[in-house]
């Protein structure tokens, strides 16, 4: 069995290493994409949100009613279908008959981007809410101007504030990717799911996939807790 | 003793002044907080405003940069007119850059300091310098290190304001201001945020600022201290001028009833 176990977890033609470790790097790239994809519509729904008129307001809040609301596998769905629909429908009234798809990676990370871009909304909204307004007028009375306050005083603020917040959204990004499994997309539970179901040793497989997965959050997460005890740095006494 | 080292208003009379307000307004909703103020500061004037909390003394110095934007008016600051345009019931500004440029002329210390919690007490100072008036590093890092010997705080330079006492903190906002070579220094009530203890070593700054024959605007509580280091009093009542003059003549008594009962109120206290 050992040595069965290592023929199979190898990088030899037999093994399942390569595929495995290939689709570890397509978690962590729709994790990462969706993840930054999420943090642009994040601070546009925090601004939303923050937003003067009323309108805008409302279209931030239903945002993140929405995306925080429905069970993520479903957006993957309607993502999935519906970009298909939407797709094949303008294709085929621009003369171009047939079915037309996006390719499940892109249909992931923008289901991840959106549905992490509501989480990360709150987290910048409620960071910059924190700001003392104080710092900010004193930037007015030294004669920033609104952007060069936002670049000095603002977004270097709200960042510190947000990072706790944003760690846990990263973490929650990163283990939906696994249900991009169901739109075909060979990241690392639809790979070990294959080998599982060819060397018929469910249990070793998906154990080794939940291994890579801790492994991949607690590395990162170590490098963002460094970051932020180092943006913390100021606030220390 | 300080006020009479200090050039008297009269000697400047004749020159452009460095801010001249007429007819300044200021409304938030149908509360008029100031109901039409004329007034005049001349270069190396230390003036301190006085008056009961509510008086709009805060809000007229805070008109004076536009971090209020008043509802009428005009103001002049070292004889440029700002541009303030007219727009329903209310005034706004008309030209940022004017505006941001005037700022840096007439530097602003506040009550709360107001540090950048981001940045350590010499990144504070070289912040607006470099990115605002575009000096160069090297000036600007020399400047804020003497500015920093200045007020005695050179040893903290790489200190963030989250480790400093209060009037650390004050000492290293004043420092802030300066290193931008204002012509004229805005001071919003600078010690009322201190524990007693500390207000000393912040008015001891002033003290010597207002020496150097600086042009000062202080929104103040310190009785004490606006009697003897400023050149003018302007006591401020329901948002009106209500009293102006030399401080040792106001506060002799007798000139006007309603400053000897703000000023009887306060030695009761």
């Amino acid at each position: 069995m050992t040595s069965g176990m290592f023929e199979l977890l190898g990088f030899g033609p037999q093994g399942w290493g390569l595929p495995l470790l290939k689709a570890a790097g397509v978690t962590i790239a729709a994790a990462l994409c969706g993840f930054l994809l999420g943090s642009i519509f994040g601070i546009g729904g925090a601004t939303l949100k923050l937003a003067r008129p009323r309108a805008l307001r409302l279209i931030g809040q239903a945002y993140t009613t929405v995306f925080r609301g429905v069970p993520e596998i479903l957006v993957v769905y309607l993502f999935y279908f519906g970009g298909s629909v939407i797709l094949t429908t303008l294709m085929n009234t621009g003369g171009f008959p047939g079915f037309y798809s996006l390719p499940s990676f892109v249909i992931g990370v923008l289901a991840i981007g959106i549905v992490s871009g509501a989480y990360q909304t709150e987290a910048y909204r409620s960071a910059y809410l924190r700001l003392d307004r104080g710092q900010i007028e004193a930037g007015t009375a030294c004669g920033m101007s609104k952007l060069l306050l936002l670049r000095r005083i603002v977004a270097p603020q709200t960042l510190r504030f947000a990072l706790p917040a944003l760690g846990n959204i990263w973490q929650s990004a990163l283990k939906e990717t696994s249900l991009l499994s169901v739109i075909g997309l060979t990241e690392l539970l639809r790979q070990a799911g294959t080998a599982a179901g060819s060397t018929r040793q469910p249990l070793l497989f998906y154990a080794i996939a939940a291994a890579v997965f801790l492994v991949i959050g607690r590395a990162t997460g170590a490098g963002l807790n460094r970051m932020e005890s180092h943006l913390a740095k100021p606030w220390r006494r | 003793m300080a006020s009479a080292s200090r050039p008297a208003a009269a000697d400047n009379a004749s020159t452009v002044p460095a801010i001249a307000v007429d007819g300044l307004h200021k409304r938030y909703g149908a509360i008029e907080v100031l109901k039409g103020i004329d007034f005049r500061a001349h270069e190396g004037e230390v003036i301190s405003i006085l008056g009961a909390s509510g008086s709009g003394k805060s809000t007229f110095l805070r008109c004076l940069n536009l971090l209020e934007l008043p509802s009428a008016g005009r103001l002049q600051i070292f004889g440029e007119q700002v541009d303030l345009r007219q727009s329903g019931d209310a005034l706004h500004i008309g030209n940022r850059r004017q505006v941001d440029r005037l700022r840096t002329q007439v530097a602003m210390v506040f009550q709360n300091f107001c540090l950048w919690s981001h940045m350590t007490v010499l990144e504070n100072l070289m912040e607006a310098p470099i990115h605002v008036q575009r000096r160069g590093r090297g000036e600007v890092r020399e400047e804020a290190e003497a500015m920093l010997r200045r007020v005695g705080l050179i040893d903290r330079a790489k200190a963030y304001p989250a480790q400093l006492s209060g009037g650390q903190q004050q000492r290293a906002a004043i420092a802030r201001a300066l290193v931008m070579k204002p012509r004229g220094l805005l001071f919003d009530e600078p010690t009322s945020a201190l524990d007693p203890e500390l207000v000393g070593e912040v008015l001891k700054v002033m003290r010597d600022l207002a020496a150097e024959g600086r042009t000062m605007l202080i929104v103040t509580h310190e009785m004490a201290f606006a009697r003897d280091v400023s050149s003018r009093i302007v006591f401020l009542e329901q948002g009106r001028i209500k009293a102006e003059g030399l401080p040792l003549d106001l506060f002799r008594g007798g000139v006007n009833e309603r400053f000897d009962q703000f000023i009887s109120r306060f030695n009761q206290a």
